[in-house]
């Protein structure tokens, strides 16, 4: 690679191709920041006075810091979930696969990949809202649950390449399997721990069918949600609703801005397991 | 023994919950397949009844057909731009870093936001656009087309989807040793040459992987189409997981969507097992 010279066409193709990603977002941009009447004007100009104002209005009427919260609390409490119990039970199934029921365990969650989710929709609902689970609590239980599939997967590859003597050793010294997990394998884990982490983000973040099922009260909906419920009320604003778009798509992109790297790298590991 | 106890009480509670919320439900799933409830009252065994008048039903027929065509077409059009850009990625450019960083912005925002945007684009600037450009097969919106509608969110899906997909390729890629590139060139190959030869066969399990989870994905289609045309116009882009949610919420057909389910369960498992079989046969000839 190095030493090579740059090779200018396949960059300014990539540059040309990158247009098509970012002008969405541009457009985005503009038109939350402009008036019903200089969008008539011109759909793709910048604005000439940036109309802060459609903020206000959006946070007002979709009650975006309550969806903001509530995204936030679910996210936040799937992925620390996730991370303690995922690997936990990953780490009890790595360590016995010679076991008939442990090798069993594994197959079972991991097939589990397959199943369409309209196959368990209809009953799940019934369920979680016989069980009084039809809230944020409920929800984030089922990402937890609903992520071992792909989590037990990818946590028992990298398990299975931690050497042995390491717990061994702190058996001798008097740990206990417990003690050996969390002071032992879960620091040693973190690098898997970070792919789960930001997969499990994306996920938990961004998905709309699971909460749009499951939530019954419109004051604990989600970002995504939000748009959908207001959907009716913007029909005649796309000012408004544009920066309603945007605000929900804010969060996720500003921390891209700062993790990028870190993020596409955790998103490669989980995939070349 | 003591160990041993240990690793139960990590590993059976999960199994426990696992088979409450995952595998009870799904295994009710099935059990309503074989009856008449409505998700409310009284319900009777009905035998494979429900399943019988699923083949026979125009509505998810047409679910079925549109699915597939979409997912078909986003599949193909999805490998195709991934891998290009992928390899695109892969050489040496200017602003390698800041290229993949935009490539993989549309992996990290919400489809149904997405889409709500791509609506707009749709039905306003696009035809705009076009009425200025004086192509007037434009200047309508496509959404509002029933031949049209679904290649809308056949833009949207791939849109979306090429950025994970150009990732895993791009893993695929850095795991291709230079020395090979090397001798290929010293070889008097040329950069065509080096793609058919070296690049796709080197790559060939993760076109098998990308393949089949682009085709999964794509076969649940759901976001998209509620952001895009809500199934619409008429039913023209009702999706399968779409019609279940429906009719199985909102039409009082539990049972009978329930089936669907089923049926839809057993068509994405054949799918995905074809495509693997073939698509490993494929990589050991290469």
């Amino acid at each position: 690679m190095f030493g090579k010279r740059i090779n200018w066409p396949v960059t300014v193709l990539l540059m040309l191709g990158s247009l098509l990603i970012l002008f969405p977002l541009y457009l985005t941009i503009t038109i939350a920041l402009k008036t019903p009447k200089e969008l008539a004007n011109s759909l793709w100009a910048l604005p000439k006075e940036w109309k802060w104002q459609n903020f206000l209005d959006a946070i007002e009427l979709t009650n975006f810091f309550s969806a903001l919260t509530n995204s936030l609390i679910i996210t936040v409490s799937v992925v620390i979930l996730t991370l303690l119990t995922n690997s936990l039970v990953a780490y009890a199934i790595a360590r016995n696969m010679h076991k008939r029921f442990y090798k069993f365990l594994f197959y079972y969650f991991v097939s589990a990949m397959f199943i369409p989710f309209p196959i368990i929709m209809l009953p799940i609902v019934k369920q979680t809202s016989n069980w009084g689970m039809d809230n944020l609590t409920g929800l984030i239980f089922l990402y937890i649950v609903y992520g071992l599939a792909f989590n037990v997967f990818i946590y028992v590859g990298y398990i299975k390449s931690i050497p042995l003597e390491l717990e061994d050793a702190a058996i001798i010294d008097g740990a206990t399997r417990w003690q050996v997990f969390w002071r032992v394998i879960f620091p040693l884990l973190m690098p898997m721990n970070a792919t789960v982490g930001i997969l499990t983000t994306l996920w938990a973040w961004n998905d709309f069918m699971l909460p749009l099922i499951i939530l019954s009260d419109p004051d604990l909906a989600t970002l995504p949600l939000v748009q959908y419920i207001f959907q009716s009320q913007f029909s005649t604003d796309y000012n408004l609703a544009f920066a309603s778009y945007l605000m929900a798509l804010a969060p996720m992109v500003i921390v891209y801005i700062f993790a990028q790297k870190w993020i596409i790298s955790g998103v490669m590991k989980g995939s070349l397991k | 023994m003591k160990k041993e106890r240990a690793y139960i009480w990590m590993a059976v509670p999960a199994l426990i919950i696992f088979f409450v919320f995952h595998t009870y439900p799904a295994l009710q799933g099935i059990f309503y397949s074989f009856t008449d409830w409505k998700g409310y009252g009284d319900w009777n065994f009905v035998g494979f009844k429900n399943y019988l008048n699923v083949f026979q039903d125009d509505r998810a027929g047409s679910a079925y057909l549109f699915t597939f065509k979409f997912a078909i077409v986003s599949t193909i059009l999805v490998n195709i731009f991934s891998l290009f850009i992928a390899v695109g990625l892969n050489t040496k450019i200017k602003f390698q870093k800041t290229l993949r960083a935009v490539y993989f912005l549309p992996n990290i925002l919400s489809i149904l936001i997405v889409g709500y945007i791509f609506n707009f684009i749709f039905a306003h600037f696009l035809p705009q656009i076009a009425d200025s450009l004086g192509i007037t097969a434009l200047s309508k919106n496509i959404l509002g087309n029933p031949d049209l509608a679904w290649i809308g969110i056949v833009i949207v899906a791939v849109w979306q989807a090429v950025a994970f997909n150009t990732i895993l390729y791009l893993a695929g890629l850095a795991t291709i040793s230079e020395d090979l590139y090397e001798a290929a060139s010293i070889d008097g190959a040329g950069a065509w040459k080096k793609f058919w030869k070296i690049t796709f066969p080197m790559i060939a399990p993760f076109f098998t992987i990308n393949m089949v989870l682009a085709m999964k994905n794509f076969l649940m289609v759901f976001d998209h189409i509620i952001a895009l045309t809500g199934g619409g116009p008429g039913q023209a882009t009702e999706s399968i997981s779409l019609l279940i949610y429906r009719g199985g919420f909102q039409g009082g057909e539990f049972a009978y969507q329930s089936a669907n389910a089923v049926i839809y369960f057993i068509v994405i498992l054949v799918v995905s097992v074809v495509q693997i079989k073939i698509l490993q046969r494929r990589e050991v000839q290469a």
